[in-house]
This record gives structure tokens, sequence and C-alpha cells, in this order.
């Protein structure tokens, strides 16, 4: 046990640990001390000088987010010389910050602005003087808008941490700035994880939110079908006022359909067609011992780390396509052959935790017949953003069920939203495949019957993850990664032991796809667990909880997967990636 | 023992802090670590400080004694001499020779004023951007790649050879600048009082006028009235001729240093100096909103270049800038 310490904060006694900070005293004591550069997932910068506090006997103020608590401190955090301050500090930061709250990630519920309203701060005391400063694209996906950015450099460090470190900083006083990279050994891949660390919305989605009401914009005799991905229901409610983790499949299922969308359906049914083109693959590179480790490939921003970065583990990657993509292709095939539809006349649009999935989609190789699987993707932002433009409110409004065929997943299809729910849910299906009296569907009758069904060492939320687990007589190793910065440490391991691994799961965003680019902001490590929680609970609620026993599933290989079909629509290839770099927009551009 | 000396002698750092120099020594020696750096920083980089350089030329000897002797009590030690770039240019040859085969490296400074900042320049020799850390954990305990390391300024290790010597009569250098007749470098008693010292060196104005003292950017200021006090910071003295000063000018003076020098990585410093540069240059002075800057870059500014900030400006403005 950590020693404790006793404190005074704002005449209230308090107990903390020995090296804990004011900062986290003051929270675990119910006491809210402003901070905007301070994040959890990021080492302390100490930069934005919000949270000054007084300690008695201190001349200046002192950072509340870097002072070590001491045993009889006392602690002031709301004096009028800390109002000043603070107030004064904001008013700098505003002077930096180019306002465009309309059009902005943080929807009105941004910290600057409540800050502003509690300090009474002068938001246009001074000038902006970042107006003119540039506005950059990364690939498809990424907008970065330096003339919001507050130099509070969280982008810079988690873009760091992620192992990447695409946004630079460069050189000083008021002439510092965050700029992308101009190494031409450096890409940005995408993760979008510096969109949910930036306190000023800086950084965006690309078309976030200026083409959201575009999918829907189609000619009359287009079919608009909306699929959404499985960390969606458990984070898009927190827009609303839900608390967080709240399950909402079917409310989201009626939000969408109000918004005029003809179907929805289930990306987690895409991801249990993923789940048994990779339970095969597992199974089939086990036999040969070819190709392993295999590491998973639904992540974009993964595969392309892989392909700009790591080449040479291209043959590891599974050919298995991103549940999205297969969903999107079963639509223009099955279905549309099923509902005797022109596939060119279905136009798909994706709502995706992540702002990569934008970029996924335009990668050629994907398209069936001459058609792209997938049209739009939308982040979860954005659809929230067009719900409350269309004022519609998820808290109110009655659940619907999801469309036939495509809306019914299993409850392993659901947990692909969770770092470790992907390799979990092919483990489920390998284990019952791996048996003696294996057939392809034959789990309780020929296969061996899975008797539990959770596989609790894959769990976490830590970065790096081993497990072993038992299938049959083999012993299969694997590690489950989320935050593409543990992944460089996994590949490194590879490369001095090729063997160590047989599967392994890499997952770009923190937490996985709950903590993705593309999510409601804030995002922390409190808020990850309880969207992930929420998935798992979805999961343990289901009857069907293995990919394999969806009677979908069932019913496509059986009727309609020929294996050119399952190759066309479930997999596909990687190539060594050139450079996407970055431009520069035009002012207004975006 | 040579710490003892230090201590009893009550040499303090000659960089600006004024921090004791046995103590710091004996938080060094008995911090335990498996490598130690002593480093001796001469980055002198403020307006009007140049007794650092006059150091380098005219003892170069001394200086690197005052290295040595730290070499010899601490122990598994190692050695830098942080120098300004011009003074490397200048001094690095003639420190190579002295320094011989000595366990100690002349290191160019990579980046300007802030540099001398101790934790600065410990981040510019593991060569990364040149920006303050957050302290504690001091350099003492961590510095140079997480050892314990001492930082002393050139000053300060000459006198560290007087001491060993027993040679110190209690002196320091002062930088002499500004409207004075003899400008240079003198060395007189620490417990001078500026009027002293200026009527010494036969350098008393026969006119009105102020004086800057400790340094050229943030330096606090004097009345004539209020020269009977020793020097602080790094010992300069500038004298301004209170007719012919205009202060706006010398306002626009620091801040212009301040804009330049300053690493942008605190809110405070970074925008409230670029602020204060912007209502300078304007026909009529907003005094509120720079009090207001002044304000914050004093209480919350993240290195003491930012603190120090808002001393000279006050001080003008209190003393000689009355509107």
């Amino acid at each position: 046990m950590a020693k404790k310490i006793q404190a005074i904060i704002d005449n209230k006694k308090i107990t903390a640990d020995k090296d804990q900070t004011i900062l986290e005293a003051a929270k675990k004591n119910g006491i809210e001390i402003p901070a905007l550069c301070y994040h959890p997932d990021l080492d302390i910068k100490s930069n934005c000088r919000i949270c000054v506090v007084e300690i008695k006997g201190v001349p200046d103020l002192k950072p509340a987010c870097r002072t070590v608590i001491k045993d009889g401190m006392k602690i002031i955090t709301n004096s009028s010389k800390i109002r000043k301050a603070r107030k004064i500090n904001l008013e700098l930061i505003f002077a930096q910050h180019y306002e465009e709250c309309n059009d902005c990630v943080w929807n009105f519920n941004c910290q600057l602005l409540k800050l502003a309203k509690k300090y009474n701060v002068k938001i246009a005391r001074f000038p902006d003087r970042k107006t003119n400063f540039p506005v950059y694209q990364f690939g498809p996906s990424l907008i970065f808008d330096s003339s919001k950015c507050i130099d509070c450099r969280n982008c810079v460090d988690i873009c760091e941490k992620q192992g990447i470190g695409f946004l630079e900083i460069k050189k000083r006083g008021y002439k510092i700035g965050i700029v992308p990279s101009k190494d031409k050994n450096k890409d940005c891949i995408y993760c979008g994880q510096c969109i949910v660390h930036c306190p000023a919305g800086a950084l965006e989605a690309v078309g976030e939110f200026e083409e959201v009401e575009k999918p829907l914009q189609q000619t009359e005799d287009k079919i608009v079908i909306a699929q959404f991905a499985p960390a969606i229901r458990t984070s898009i409610g927190e827009e609303f006022n839900m608390p967080y983790g709240a399950l909402i499949t079917k409310k989201l299922a009626a939000g969408i359909k109000k918004l005029g969308f003809d179907k929805v359906f289930d990306t987690s049914v895409g991801a249990d067609f993923a789940t048994c083109e990779e339970a095969d693959e597992l199974i089939e590179r086990l036999k040969s011992k070819e190709k392993l480790p295999m590491f998973t490939s639904c992540c974009p921003a993964w595969v392309k780390y892989i392909e700009f970065y790591h080449p040479e583990f291209i043959p590891n990657l599974t050919t298995v396509r991103s549940p999205h993509i297969i969903l999107g292709g079963l639509i223009k095939t099955f279905w549309a052959k099923k509902e005797k539809i022109d596939p060119r006349k279905i136009v798909v649009v994706s709502i995706m935790p992540c702002v990569a999935k934008k970029y996924e989609i335009t990668r050629s190789e994907l398209k069936i017949n001459g058609l792209t699987p997938v049209d739009y993707v939308l982040t979860t932002r954005e659809l929230a953003y067009l719900f409350k433009k269309h004022k519609i409110d998820l808290k109110k409004i009655k659940g619907q069920n999801l469309d036939d065929p495509l809306g019914f997943p299993s409850g392993a299809g659901v947990i692909y939203g969770a770092t470790g729910g992907m390799i979990e849910s092919a483990l489920r299906t390998a284990y019952e495949k791996l048996t003696p009296r294996q057939n392809k569907f034959g789990a309780g009758q020929s296969g061996k019957k899975l008797l539990k069904l959770n596989f609790g060492q894959v769990r976490g939320m830590e970065g790096i993850r081993q497990a072993e687990i038992k299938m049959n007589s083999q012993l299969i190793r694997v590690a489950i990664v989320n935050g593409i910065g543990n992944a460089q440490k996994i590949l490194k391991e590879l490369k001095k032991k090729p063997n160590l691994y047989d599967y392994v799961e890499v997952m770009a965003c923190l937490g996985g796809c709950i903590g993705g680019g593309g999510q409601p902001v804030p995002t922390d490590p409190e808020i990850r667990k309880h969207r992930a929680d929420g998935l798992y609970r979805a999961d343990k609620a289901k009857k069907m909880r293995l990919a394999h026993e969806n009677p979908i599933v069932k019913r496509v290989y059986k009727d309609f997967f020929t294996l050119q079909k399952i190759h066309l629509i479930c997999h596909t290839k990687y190539q060594r990636k050139k450079r996407e770099g970055f431009k520069i927009l035009p002012k207004g551009a975006h | 023992m040579i710490i003892e000396k230090l201590k009893k002698a009550n040499l303090k750092g000659r960089g600006g802090a004024g921090f004791p120099t046995g103590l710091k020594w004996e938080m060094v020696k008995k911090s335990r670590a498996k490598r130690k750096y002593i480093i001796c920083n001469g980055s002198e980089g403020e307006p009007n400080v140049f007794k650092d350089g006059f150091i380098l030329k005219n003892y170069p000897e001394e200086i690197i004694d005052g290295i040595k002797i730290a070499l010899e009590v601490i122990n598994d030690s190692s050695a830098y001499i942080y120098l300004r770039k011009d003074y490397y240019q200048k001094f690095k040859n003639k420190l190579k020779k002295i320094i011989g085969r000595s366990p100690i490296i002349l290191f160019k400074e990579t980046g300007g004023y802030l540099c001398g900042e101790e934790t600065t320049l410990l981040e510019s020799i593991e060569g990364k951007k040149e920006e303050p850390r957050a302290k504690p954990p001091y350099p003492s305990e961590a510095g140079l790649w997480g050892y314990p390391t001492l930082i002393n300024n050139v000053e300060t290790f000459y006198y560290v050879a007087q001491i060993a010597k027993n040679n110190y009569q209690e002196t320091r250098f002062y930088s002499l600048s500004g409207d004075v007749k003899n400008k240079g470098v003198y060395e007189l008693p620490v417990k001078w009082t500026i009027k002293q010292i200026l009527k010494k060196t036969n350098n008393f104005p026969r006119f009105n006028f102020f004086v800057q003292s400790g340094g050229g950017a943030a330096g606090e200021i004097l009345t004539d009235k209020e020269i009977n006090r020793p020097v602080k910071g790094t010992g300069a003295i500038i004298v301004y001729n209170l007719k012919k000063t205009k202060p706006v000018q010398l306002m626009k003076k620091w801040i212009n240093f301040f804009l330049k020098e300053n690493c942008g990585k605190c809110l405070p410093c970074r925008e409230g100096v670029y602020r204060i540069n912007e209502i300078l240059n304007k026909n009529k002075i907003d005094k509120k909103l720079l009090e207001d800057l002044l304000f914050v870059l004093k209480e919350t500014s993240f290195c003491p270049l930012g603190k120090s900030i808002a001393i000279p400006f006050r001080d003008l403005i209190n003393k000689i800038y009355k509107v």
C-alpha cells in the first residue's frame, strides 16, 4: 500500500497517496481543478498554466498537474489571485485559437468555452494571432487546422507515444508551431489519436462536419444503407448525456432510420464473417507453419503502419478484409441479389469509431466488380452531429430492431470493438474448429463444444497482453496490442525471435476501437473502460456468442458463397506503401 | 576539505541564482549513482553581462583548476564546459591546451540565451529541444542523462580555485556598462554597494540617472537614491541617463530580447511576451493590460526566465515611467 499523507485543500482535510500530484489528489477528493494540457494518457507537460494553485508559504502560483502534494501542505484552488491568473491565461489561449465553434469536434461541449464562462473571460481581448495559419490535410483522413492550435502539444506527444512522430514542433518562442513532418521516412497512419487528445479542436476528420449530409443527398433511385461498427453502440450515448458505456444498439438503429436511411445493418455481422475466415486462415497457417505469427488486419491504421514502416511483415497480415468492408461487399452482392436490386444503386455508409476507415475505403483493391464495397464513412461524432442537426435525441427515441438479414450479430462480433475482442472471437471459433471431429460448422454437432466462452486472458486494457491457449493438443500463443506504439515493441521482439507468437492482434488506438480517433471527446482510460465493459455486457447477454453459429453466416456459406466469392468479398492483398504526406488546403476549404 | 572551505568562505553561485556552492557540491557528492557530471556554465547571454568572457580570456587556468577540484571531490565524474558559440570559437584552443588529458569536454551552445538556464542546458547537451525541465528533480539529484550533476558558473569555478589556494578575498566580477565613461569588468568586494563601485571605477555620473542591477534584461531598476545596496544576479550594473533614456525604447529593447530568446513552451511566456511587444508598439500603452500580462508572467511562468521578465518592467513603471 502506498504511504498516505495528510493535507488541506480549500480548507478541507484530505488524505492522499505519497507521490500523488495536487491535481490527482484534489480530483480524488471531489475538487475539480481545470487543466488543458493535462491528459492521463500522456506525460505531464505543464505548458498551459491553467491548473495553477496557491500553496501556503510558497511565493508564486504552482501548477497542480505536476506539483507533488506533501504532508501538511495547505492548498487553495480558487482564490481571487488564482481566478485572475486563469482568466488572463485563458484570454491568451483564446488569442491563439481561431474560433469556429459551429464546426468543431467538441460540439459546444468544449473545455475552453466552459472555462471562459466560469472565469469571465474576454474571448476577444486580443486579436487572434493565428488567423492566417495553414490548414493541413493528411491523406484522405485528417485535417489539422493550425489556426486553432493552442500549442499544448498533446497531439505531438500522443503521436510520439504511438511511435509515429508525424507531428513535430518547429522553431521557438511565439514562432513555435506544430507542423506535419517533412521527413520522407515518416507518414501519418490516420489513427486519429491526435483528434481525441486535442483540447482545442484543431484536429478533425476529413469532412467533419461540413460533409455529413452528403451520403443522404442521393438521387431518388438510390438505396442508402447504413452499417455501424461494434464500438459505436457503447459510445455515442455520451453525446446525448447518457452514462459512459451505455449500450444503445436499438436506439441507434431507430435514430439512423429516422435520418432517412433505407436499411440499418450491423458491422458486427461483417465481423462474424471475418472471424470465420480468419479462424480458418489461422488453422491453415498453424498446419503449414507458414507466415506465422498471423497478424489481424481489421485496423486500417495498423495495416498502413505495416505497409509503410514494416513492409517486411506484410505476409504476416491475414488476407481477411475488415468487417465493414466484408459487410459492404455482402450488401452489394448477396443482399442485392436476394432483393433483386442493381448493386450500382446501393450506397453503403459505414458509421465508424475511426478516421483511418475514411482512408481504407479509398483502397482500390477492395473493389468488387468495379464497385467499392463502402461508399462513405462517417465517424461516431459525425453521426451524433447529424442526429443533433435533425433534432433526434437518442436518449428519448424508442429503440428499433436492425434490419434482416444483416442486422443480427453474434456476441463475438460485438466485442470486436474492444482490444482483444477480435482475437477472442477468432479463438472461440478456432477452438471449436480445431477439435478432432472438426468440420466446417460442426459446433455442437461434430465439433467440441466450448464450455466456457470467455477468454479472460486476452481481455484488459494493458498495452501489450500475452496469453497461451490450449486448443486440442496445441498451445496457441497470442499477443494483443493496443496503442500502435506498443506494436513496435512486438515487431522488434519478432525480429529476434520469429516463433514467439502464433497470432497477434493489433489495434492502433488506445483500448482498441472504443478509444478510436472517430469517437466522441473527451476520451481517457476510465471512459474507454466503460465503453469496453458495455460491449462485454452485450456479448454476455446474447445466446448466440459464436460467429460461426450465426444463422446468417451459415446461410451465406451454404447458399451463396463459392470459393471464388469468398475470395472476392472476404479477402484482400497488401503492398508496400509510399508516403502520402500532407497538403496545405486553401483557407475556408475545409 | 574543499567543501568545508567553500562553506566557510560562504561562496554563492555566480550564475545569477546565488545558491550556496558548498551545499550544492555536498549534495552531488552525497548522491548515490554510478556516474556523475560536472558542468561549467559559460553560456553568458543576458545583455550587458560580459564578465564570464573576461574570466575565460584572462584566467582560463583558474577555471580549469576549479573544475579539476570538482572532478577530484566528486567520485566517478567527468566534466563539460558549456560555452556560448562565440566564446567557444575564441577560447577553445587555449582551453583544450590547458585541459590536456583531463576528462573535460568543451561543448558549443546549441541554442540561445535560455541555454544558460541549467535544465535547458542539460537538454541541449542531450541533443533535445532547448527547453527547461520541470524542477524537482534538481540537477544535483537527476541531471545530465539522469545522473547527479553539478552545474556551476565560470566565475564560480574561478573562485573555487582561489578558495582552494586560500586566495579568496570575497570579491566578484562586475560588468559595468551603459552611460558610463569606463565600461568594463572589475573585480571588487562582494559586499560593496553600487554607489561604491561606481565611484571606485570612476563611473559615478554627474547627471541624473538610474541603474539596472543584475542583468541588462531581467535586472531590477534602481533610482539614484536606491544604490546604497549590493548588486544582485550576475553582477551587472547598467547606468542610464535619466533625461536621455526613453522608457518605452528601453522596454522595447528588453521585450525584443525576450521575444527572441523565450522558448515558447509555456503559455504565459510565449503569448505574454508576444502581447507585451504588441502593446509597446502602439501609440498609447495600455498599462492595465501590461500589468495583467506581467502578473501571469511572474505568477505562472514555467521557468525563471518568464518569471524574471516582470521585474524590470514593474520597476521601471513604478519608479521612472510614472504616468
